[in-house]
């Protein structure tokens, strides 16, 4: 009876929008043609698909910046996979970043691109991935000053950590667009996508770090003092006794932060940045399509919802594999192994 | 050792103080080269710029302290509000989540993985171009009796406390009379920011409830209970205490949140004293007021709750 009801509000829903995004849309044509129909207007997000996902990056470029999104997209997936979790992934990084780099800005044979016309997809992977690729040293560096019993390093990591992580992102970003040009030498100008990264990067490490530290806290004290013990250095038992426990609890907070970062890097769009939020926001404003706000937002939408489930969905994965390793995770998604939490 | 670790401590404090310097250095040329001078003098100055949405008392010629205190206002007007409705659709979504229906289970699930996977600055800019592409008031929909919107915003019927009569709104020619208008802008943000906080509020009131353990609804059932007195004698109480830092930290970051204001123009603290930036120049002050007044904020619940949890670890509490 109450599953009754439920499909008929449920059906009550979904039939108009079912009509609206497949049945009565528009695929191909005009904004004249969007205007005439009753649904949604795909064709407008067809021409404007170039500029969503590349932003203002010159049209004749445009295969620099889809290649380099590819070089990015590639170097994420191949680092998810088991299989490449060595150190010579960490060179394949770099060479990949130093292309993508050339890439997109140019140089060297290929036209140069100023970064302001750099925008849409490139740009949002390309906050995320560095906002933790480098927040996460810098996490760890924070969380283990914070865990220290020396009084200096101590105090320097709470008071950045507990400022960063008490003020809105939106207030870094303005501090690093605002404030940050008054304190650099006269005649420097610093490239505004160079500052949001950066703000990014530190606002990423004050939260990685305090989930670092809350692994830290499940690794017992004694065994640090085992370790030192066995004639280990300090950095030695970090390396190898301390860091590899507590780095695997914190998987799942790692996967939320990832998550979050990736929707944050949205708030660029208050200091002027293309990224993929802006992008549409911007072709919806265009004086020949107006009136398709909601196709521009149904559309990137639906991109970082892919993302984020893709992200989610991996985390859960790797989450199962750090416990058991690669038969248990398989075995446990199979339903074989039973765990007790879920 | 001791040695050493004095004198590494010591070369990281001199670090740490040699780039302070190098930046209070060139912000000083620079401040000299522009002709500013660091001060919160400017704050006395008529402020000399419109507030569409004034809780408070305020005109142009009011000062930019005035200003800022109708930034502020918004802004906890906003958290208060955001606070209690994320709370209570947080509440309902949590519960519905763990339904005996699966069909209620599917579509609460549905609607909290949607807006979770989504950023929350989409969600308000679609908001806000729904709110703008709605018909003009002559035409506005009435939602519930009494209840219209409109692309001028929502219009609730208000409670006189003086006649202690409902007030009803309506209309008037082109426009509603009676009743509370709430803009548009703070109808998108208020309706973003309590969709994303409740669908995280949701998974606290989830995960909260699954942690007490079935050991005890089992014992609480042999005991007599109806499933209902299991969740409000036993299951609730428990859960509460577990949620209650993290409704905390929600709670906290629906206030920082509401900050993206600035983003849909709606005049929040955040956003008034950009304007203040942008149109004295002196952005150095008006960041630190922002990063003093969130810090309070912050640490200010931090503190709460910190002390919520000593009283709940106290033997006998």
């Amino acid at each position: 009876m109450l599953s009754a009801t439920v499909a008929i509000v449920v059906l009550a829903a979904a039939v108009p929008l079912a009509r609206w995004a497949l049945i009565d849309a528009v695929w191909t044509g005009t904004a004249d043609d969007c205007r005439a129909a009753t649904g949604a207007c795909w064709a407008f997000v067809a021409h404007k698909l170039g500029f969503i996902v590349f932003g203002l990056y010159p049209p004749a470029e445009r295969w620099r910046a889809a290649v380099a999104l590819t070089v990015l997209a590639g170097l994420i997936v191949s680092t998810a996979l088991p299989r490449f979790w060595r150190r010579r992934t960490l060179t394949g990084w770099a060479v990949g970043l130093t292309m993508g780099f050339w890439l997109m800005h140019g140089g060297l044979g290929l036209a140069r691109v100023p970064t302001r016309l750099w925008g849409g997809l490139p740009i949002t992977l390309m906050l995320t991935t560095l906002a933790l690729a480098l927040g996460f040293p810098l996490g760890v560096l924070l969380a283990l000053g914070r865990r220290s019993r020396l009084p200096v390093p101590r105090t320097l990591a709470t008071t950045f950590v507990e400022v960063v992580r008490g003020v809105p992102l939106i207030a870094v970003l303005y501090v690093a667009a605002l404030v940050i040009p008054f304190a650099m030498p006269r005649g420097l100008e610093i490239d505004k996508l160079f500052l949001a990264q950066c703000a990014i990067v530190v606002f990423a490490s004050a939260y990685l770090a305090e989930a670092v530290r809350s692994g830290l806290q499940i690794v017992p004290r004694r065994q640090y003092d085992a370790a030192r013990a066995l004639g280990l250095s300090a950095w030695q038992v970090h390396r190898l006794v301390i860091l590899p426990q507590a780095l695997r609890v914190v998987v799942p907070s790692f996967v939320s932060i990832a998550v979050g970062f990736f929707q944050d890097t949205s708030l660029v769009v208050i200091i002027a940045l293309f990224d993929l939020l802006n992008t549409a926001r911007f072709a919806a404003q265009d004086p020949a399509w107006l009136g398709f706000h909601a196709e521009a937002y149904v559309f990137v939408g639906l991109i970082y919802f892919a993302g984020s489930t893709l992200m989610s969905q991996y985390g859960l994965w790797v989450e199962r594999y750090l416990r058991a390793g690669p038969a248990g995770a398989q075995a446990s998604r199979q339903g074989r192994i039973r765990n007790d939490n879920t | 050792m001791r040695r050493r670790s004095v004198a590494a401590q010591g070369i990281a404090l001199g670090v740490t103080a040699i780039i302070v310097w190098w930046l209070a250095r060139n912000t000083t040329a620079t401040l000299d080269q522009h002709g500013i001078s660091l001060g919160f003098g400017f704050l006395r100055q008529p402020a000399n710029f419109e507030i569409g949405d004034a809780p408070i008392a305020y005109s142009p010629a009011d000062s930019f302290v005035r200003a800022i205190l109708v930034g502020l206002a918004n802004t906890a007007r906003v958290s208060v509000l955001g606070w209690v409705f994320a709370v209570l659709l947080g509440f309902v979504l949590g519960v519905l989540r763990l339904a005996p229906n699966s069909a209620v289970r599917g579509v609460a699930r549905t609607v909290v993985e949607l807006v979770r996977n989504v950023p929350l600055l989409l969600l308000l800019f679609f908001l806000i171009a729904a709110m703008h592409a709605l018909p003009p008031t002559r035409a506005a929909l009435e939602l519930l009796p009494g209840v219209f919107i409109s692309d001028r915003g929502l219009v609730l019927p208000s409670v006189d406390l003086r006649a202690w009569s409902i007030d009803r709104p309506h209309l008037v020619g082109f426009n509603f009379v009676g009743g509370l208008t709430i803009s548009p802008e703070l109808t998108a943000l208020l309706a973003g920011l309590v969709l994303h906080h409740a669908a995280h509020i949701s998974e606290v009131v989830r995960g909260a409830v699954i942690a007490v353990s079935q050991r005890q609804r089992d014992a609480a059932s042999a005991l007599g209970m109806s499933r209902a007195q299991v969740m409000r004698f036993v299951v609730i109480p428990q859960a509460l205490r577990a949620m209650v830092p993290l409704l905390a930290t929600n709670c906290v970051s629906l206030t920082k949140n509401s900050s993206l204001a600035v983003a849909i123009g709606f005049p929040d603290f955040v956003s008034i004293l950009n304007t203040t930036a942008n149109q004295t120049g002196h952005a150095i002050e008006t960041m630190l007021i922002m990063i003093v007044v969130y810090l309070t904020l912050s640490l200010g619940v931090a503190g709460a709750m910190n002390a919520y949890n000593r009283r709940l670890l106290r033997p006998g509490a």
